[in-house]
This record gives structure tokens, C-alpha cells and sequence, in this order.
């Protein structure tokens, strides 16, 4: 029985480095760090605090081509109080920028949903912006099965 | 419309109460090309997305996004309007090609 573990334990390694060594040379010049890159690019030292997002996406998904991604603001969306953009990273793409929302007060509401492709299991960050300046951001991952650039 | 930008698609309620928050969706077809992806000779396809969504209520902007090629295939959007008056709603689509899309809606708010 322990072999017998060991073994499919060995093999599903051997798995998953086979097929990192097949993605890895797409997934080049993307990392953590350039998600951090961008964001002090928008809002280079300012405060950034949780909470206020909500982020739905699944915790797994079969296939990296189309993932689900739905995201809410908490606002009361006047004139005077509104959210002002929503930026959404994934932190092991070929590029760290997935899509930046902009909203209105008009709006009603700071929800979005939409597709996205994941090139294997990462983290997807959200940093929204407020009209008044404050600035709230949020992760979670997702686990990809099937990656979602071409392979 | 010229090379990749297809049909589009979009939901809406024909009628609203007013003050009633309601939910927008739409779709274009589009590969979305990311530039990533080698074609059967292992030369890479050139990128090619849809990079910007508007849609502006009465002229105004309601809604708008910068897609990177991140974004699925036929890219799908969900938001929200509230609705305060009848009017006419303007989406537009472009992409790295400098295609455009246009398609107006009207709604009627009571």
C-alpha cells in the first residue's frame, strides 16, 4: 500500500512538471511581483486597505479558457461617493492586467461579471478605487486544471 | 465591422421602474488573439482584442472597460444602470485593429 501511494504520488508530480515545463515558456515575464508592479504604477504609495470587495470566482476550474469572474464594490454610488474604477490581475498570466472597469455614479451599482483565461492555478487580485480616493483590494485563487493560453 | 469584430449580443429589460438598478449584458463575437498563441506553422498569431467596451446612456458614459487579452474569447459583460428616464443607450466596441461596433437600445422607465 505504501508503494503503491508513493508511486501515484510520484506520478502525479511527474504530471504536473510535465506539463509546467509545456506552459512555463508562454507563461514568461508574468509573476506576483508584476501584479505589485502595476498597482504602484496606479496608485504608487497610497493606503491600500480590505474589505468593501466582494470577489466571486471558482475555487476550481476545468477549464482555463473560460473562467468566471464577478466582482462588487460596496458603495453607495452618488455623486459625492462612487466607485471610480475596479482593476482586475491574475498574478501568473502572460500579462498581469485582465480588465479595468470604469463606473459611474449612474451605474447604480459597482458590479461586474465577465470571462477571463487563466493560464494555470493563481491568484487573481481586485483593487478598486473610490471617488473619494480611499482604495480596497482583495485575492483569491483559482485552481486551473486545463490552462487557458493555448495549451 | 471589418476583420474579427462579429455579432453582437445584448440583454436588457425593455422596460423599468424608475430608480430600479438594472442589469445590462452584453457579448461580441471576437477570437480575442491574445499574441500568444503559435498558429500550425509555430509562428505566433498576431494579437488582435477587443480592448475597450462603452456604453453611454443618452451620451453619457455609464459603463465602460479596458480589456486586456486576459479576456475569453467573445467577451461577455454583466453590469448595471439605474434607471432614472427613458432614453437610448449607446455600446460600442473597438479593437487593436481600430474596428468599431455600434448598437443602440432603447428603454422605457415609468
Amino acid at each position: 500500500m505504501q508503494t503503491q501511494a508513493s508511486k501515484r504520488q510520484f506520478l502525479r508530480t511527474a504530471g504536473i512538471a510535465a506539463v509546467a515545463a509545456i506552459i512555463a515558456p508562454r507563461m514568461a515575464g508574468a509573476s506576483p511581483a508584476d501584479v505589485a508592479a502595476e498597482i504602484k504604477k496606479l496608485y504608487g504609495d497610497k493606503k491600500i486597505e480590505s474589505g468593501r470587495i466582494k470577489l466571486d470566482v471558482p475555487q476550481i476550474a476545468e477549464n482555463g479558457l473560460v473562467v468566471p469572474i464577478n466582482v462588487e464594490v460596496e458603495s453607495p454610488m452618488t455623486a459625492a461617493d462612487y466607485v471610480r474604477s475596479v482593476h482586475v490581475f491574475a498574478e501568473k498570466n502572460p500579462l498581469p492586467g485582465v480588465i479595468s472597469y470604469k463606473f459611474t455614479p449612474e451605474a447604480g451599482k459597482a458590479a461586474a461579471s465577465t470571462r477571463m483565461r487563466l493560464a494555470g492555478t493563481q491568484d487573481i487580485v481586485v483593487v478598486a478605487e473610490m471617488s473619494t480616493g480611499q482604495i480596497f483590494s482583495t485575492r483569491a485563487e483559482v485552481k486551473v486544471t486545463i490552462g487557458g493560453c493555448g495549451g | 465591422m471589418a476583420g474579427n469584430m462579429g455579432r453582437a449580443l445584448i440583454s436588457l429589460p425593455a422596460k423599468a421602474k424608475r430608480g430600479d438598478v438594472i442589469e445590462i449584458r452584453a457579448m461580441i463575437a471576437h477570437p480575442m488573439e491574445t499574441g500568444f498563441r503559435p498558429d500550425s506553422q509555430g509562428r505566433l498569431v498576431a494579437r488582435d482584442i477587443v480592448n475597450r467596451f462603452e456604453c453611454l446612456f443618452e451620451g453619457e458614459q455609464v459603463f465602460a472597460c479596458d480589456l486586456f487579452p486576459a479576456m475569453s474569447a467573445n467577451p461577455y459583460l454583466s453590469f448595471t444602470m439605474r434607471a432614472d428616464m427613458s432614453g437610448e443607450l449607446v455600446f460600442r466596441w473597438r479593437d487593436d485593429s481600430g474596428a468599431l461596433s455600434e448598437e443602440k437600445r432603447r428603454i422605457e422607465v415609468e
